[in-house]
């Protein structure tokens, strides 16, 4: 599979990372060189296989459903761009 | 007297301990070192005041007779590790000025068995590469040149080049890493020092800025394999606050350290005598098959057949997971906001990621969600998801007739800067002996072998089985032994 220019900005609009016409003709070529060389994967046989899920067999623990912790908004906020009343501060989403 | 830059963390904690020198006469000789190789530009901050505060308690508590583990030694930490008021950037534009409110557990860990910390080491951005070029602060350099005049700047490896830079310049002792695909043993083999990636699980992720969580392991990084050892026992243990965290004792690594392979067998997969390969690194890997040897192990030959396809499988797994926890980056929280005139909150998320992130980090954003993309899932991340387990069981066949397994760390020396980044495929093949180890969560160290015919350092790889850092750490101490590595390299700097 190979991506042409409208594919990768429909991946950079996916991923929300602004691009211009210049970075996408140059991202083209770049991205089908990697991509074309991970298609070798399709050579192997998979049919019998299972998709790993741990590399370390490990169980995931519960833990009592308590509250462990909280009260840390100043700590949250401390490194917004920009915070207003105890709250994250973001452009108008609602007209 | 030896200068105190020369010791090694065994040799400073002992030192320390017998009253030989005082903790805060150590740190302020590091400090100094530190402050004087700025054209490493192996730190993005430089941290002296925390190296002094952690000496003069390790004074204190050498005074009370408290010593802790690591009281008088000072390190590096890898800026991929929050670290509490300090400064944490992953070397990405995207996080400059980010002071987090809390430590990783690691630094936590180390900082509690009285290590200081010298500073914030420089990296790939987001350890998203294997020469140190990606940072948004500026190319690492290693410090060792080419014998033949040529003073070329050389990549110092990745993504953990600011502590491997920092180590063989002998301006700390030893340095914090982390390893997704080779990012620790890859540096530690271009800068003729020592790194060990443990099994996944045994060092906590909790603070770690994540690249690819599946694969991300913390480690240790030193001159040799004893004071590698002592920094892992003070790294690792578990920790319920990362769900892949192993709940199993730390082993006394240092204390069980032997050099004699009387009954191990070592495997050499054939898989690795790659096309291209100098010839050095072929003759470093016979003279390490002899020392073992030498060293009363039993050669084997085996086979892992899926070792190909290892690294596109790894360049489809960690760019899914890097585009899944990269998209925290949105310039709400913390970190970079980039907000144009008149931009709603989607022009807002896309214009600061388009800003903070490097090229690499986002060509890899961009594989990532492309793979994971609908119509393209199965195809490629079920697919390598399926492959790494192949890869996995490649392992467990070889543990059928081996111990451990001995390969070259990476497939050339150091290059020189700018020499491979126009080319991200053949960047990435540096990763090759590597890869396969972090796809199967199992433990690998390299340590240096010798010198190429240009005086540069090479390292030899030795992987182990789940758990099983022991006997990683005995046969890298069997070939450290016979090796007899003490070149370093002169200071230009």
């Amino acid at each position: 599979m190979s991506v042409d220019s409208a594919t990768v900005r429909k991946i950079a609009s996916l991923a929300r990372i602004a691009v211009s016409d210049a970075q996408v003709e140059a991202m083209v070529p770049e991205l089908n060189n990697i991509l074309g060389w991970i298609e070798q994967l399709g050579e192997v046989d998979t049919s019998a296989v299972a998709p790993m899920t741990a590399v370390i067999p490990n169980t995931l623990r519960l833990r009592d459903d308590a509250v462990t912790d909280g009260d840390v908004r100043d700590a949250v906020l401390k490194n917004a761009p920009q915070a207003e009343h105890g709250f994250f501060a973001v452009p108008k989403v609602i007209e | 007297m030896t200068k105190l830059t020369d010791l090694g963390v065994a040799a400073l904690r002992d030192g320390f301990r017998a009253g030989d020198f005082s903790a805060r006469e150590v740190a302020v000789a590091f400090n100094d070192a530190v402050a004087a190789a700025k054209p490493l530009n192996a730190f993005i901050v430089e941290t002296p005041d925390h190296a002094l505060a952690a000496a003069d308690a390790a004074d204190a508590d050498r005074a009370s007779g408290n010593l802790k583990p690591l009281s008088g030694v000072p390190i590096g930490m890898k800026d991929l590790f929050a670290t509490k008021g300090v400064q944490t950037t992953a070397a990405s534009h995207m996080l400059e000025g980010f002071k987090p409110e809390y430590e990783s557990t690691v630094s936590g860990n180390l900082w509690r068995a009285g290590a200081g910390m010298l500073g914030k080491l420089n990296l790939d951005q987001f350890a998203m590469g294997s020469s140190n070029e990606t940072s948004y602060f500026g190319n690492v350099i290693s410090p060792w040149r080419r014998n033949n005049g040529d003073t070329a700047a050389l990549a110092p490896g990745g993504s953990s080049g600011g502590s491997s830079s920092a180590i063989a310049a002998r301006i700390v002792p030893g340095a914090t890493g982390t390893d997704t695909g080779g990012s620790i043993r890859q540096p530690a083999a271009f800068t003729g020092i020592s790194g060990i990636k443990p099994t996944y699980g045994r060092c906590s992720r909790w603070g770690v800025v994540a690249f690819a969580s599946s694969l991300d392991q913390a480690g240790p990084m030193a001159r040799d394999v004893r004071d590698c050892a002592i920094l892992l026992e003070n790294m690792a243990g578990f920790d319920a606050k990362d769900s892949t965290s192993l709940d199993l004792p730390v082993p006394n690594w240092e204390a069980a350290l032997s050099s004699d392979l009387k009954g191990k067998r070592i495997g050499i997969p054939k898989e690795y005598r790659v096309d291209g390969m100098p010839a050095e690194i072929e003759a470093l890997w016979e003279q390490g098959i002899a020392w073992l040897k030498d060293a009363g192990a039993e050669i084997v030959s085996v086979s892992l057949p899926h070792t190909k396809y290892a690294l596109p499988a790894y360049y489809i797994i960690a760019p899914a997971e890097a585009s899944s926890n990269l998209a925290r980056y949105d310039g709400v929280r913390y970190g970079l906001r980039e907000l144009p005139d008149g931009a709603n909150l989607q022009d807002m998320y896309a214009a600061t990621r388009a800003a903070g992130f490097g090229d690499e980090v986002k060509r890899r954003i961009m594989i990532g969600t492309y793979v994971l993309s609908a119509g393209f899932y199965d195809a490629y991340y079920t697919q390598a998801q399926k492959v790494r387990t192949l890869i996995a069981q490649d392992f467990d066949k070889a543990w059928e007739s081996c111990d451990l397994l001995l390969t070259p760390t990476a497939p050339s020396a150091a290059f020189g800067l700018g020499e491979k980044s126009a080319d991200p495929l053949a960047m990435y093949l540096n990763d090759v002996f590597t890869v396969p180890t972090s796809l199967a969560g199992l433990p690998a160290m390299s340590v240096p072998g010798g010198l190429d015919a240009l005086g540069l350092p090479l390292g030899l790889q030795v992987i182990g089985k789940a758990l099983d850092e022991q006997s990683v750490l005995n046969a890298s101490l069997a070939l450290e032994e016979r090796a007899g590595f003490t070149a370093r390299p002169d200071k230009w700097w």
